[in-house]
């Protein structure tokens, strides 16, 4: 059951690796342009498993700021998965022992989190492990390869990959977007308020991880208010 | 001041580790407030949409490829098609429309 659990989340996991080498490839790339090693770089990619939060530590360390101001910048990218560590903990499924959730905690990536919490029922969690199996590898490897040997590959396919990442999160949220209209206006509603704090320009100040936990925040609160579920429609979920 | 770069990196690794592993270690009980459950309900999709968009614009070197491939990804993902078949296409979409555009 829990090996099965696992290989399903391998399998699902398997675009993710693809989406997660794209980015952690360019990512590699930029690491040596400022002077990292190879180990440095892929210790960091290992251990953090974070594109945002890595892409602006190195400019934080290009800069060769102070520590704190490294801790704070990582706070203020990365809080939206105190969020989504908070919605998890809901997901889990309490028969599995209380120790896993230090394992997942490790993968609560945007993709990871977004296919684990996708997933119908209670979560088990050997599909999460399975679904970081398979991606965290590919972060890791993209990364080697990107330092190693980023100058092989030619720059319109390094283009076209960029994409990769935000065709996984519109595939993540669209099906239930269609079977559930509350969903489809919460999702309008969030990439409307995106693009208007990509315009008006005090608002494009703001930091792009702030953003979007301001925006997470505004929308679904306001969507729970207006739209909340029912007992059935919970427990489907 | 003297850097290391392998403390950046413990520094980065710990605080986004806290961050991940806090709440799902804390909220042990199943959350009664209905409040907050419709609330955690809507998280993913606000995120996520949120982080897509106009990102996705800028992701490649030509906004109207991007704008193709972000299409595509939404007409494939409407009619139920797989991760690894969404993501491709976009890529695809962009890689050939880039070959046209330049």
């Amino acid at each position: 059951m829990n090996f099965k659990e696992w290989k399903l989340g391998l399998k699902h996991g398997i675009p993710i690796c693809l989406g997660y080498f794209a980015v952690s490839f360019a990512f590699g790339i930029q690491a040596g342009s400022i002077g990292l090693t190879v180990f440095q770089t892929f210790l960091m990619s290992i251990t953090n498993v974070t594109s945002a939060g890595q892409f602006s530590a190195l400019g934080v360390i290009a800069a060769g700021s102070s520590y704190f101001e490294m801790a704070c910048t990582q706070l203020l990218i990365n809080m939206r998965y105190l969020l989504m560590s908070c919605a998890l903990s809901q997901k889990v499924d309490t028969r599995f022992a209380f120790a896993h959730r230090f394992g997942m905690a490790y993968g609560v990536t945007d993709e990871i989190f977004g296919s684990s919490i996708c997933h119908p029922g209670p979560l088990n969690p050997f599909y999460t492990y399975g679904l970081m199996s398979s991606a965290i590898p590919g972060w890791g490897i993209g990364t080697l390869l990107g330092i190693i040997c980023g100058n092989i590959l030619p720059e319109n396919i390094i283009s076209a990959l960029g994409i990769a990442i935000y065709g996984m999160f519109v595939a993540i949220i669209i099906p239930t977007a269609k079977v559930d209209r509350r969903v489809m206006t919460v999702i309008i509603a969030a990439m409307s308020f995106s693009f208007i704090f990509k315009i008006v320009p005090f608002l494009a100040k703001v930091s792009s991880g702030f953003q979007i936990i301001i925006i997470t925040v505004v929308i679904a609160s306001a969507a729970a208010l207006l739209f909340p579920r029912t007992e059935e429609e919970e427990d489907a979920y | 001041m003297r850097t290391n770069i392998y403390i950046y990196i413990a520094v980065m690794a710990i605080v986004t580790y806290l961050i991940r592993m806090l709440p799902l270690t804390l909220i042990r009980k199943k959350i009664t407030n209905k409040f907050i459950r419709d609330f955690l309900y809507y998280v993913p999709y606000a995120t996520l949409a949120a982080m897509t968009f106009p990102a996705i614009l800028y992701s490649t070197s030509n906004v109207w490829a991007a704008t193709a491939g972000f299409l595509a990804a939404l007409v494939l993902a409407y009619r139920g098609k797989s991760l690894l078949t969404v993501a491709g296409s976009a890529c695809v979409v962009v890689f050939i429309l880039e070959l046209i555009l330049h």
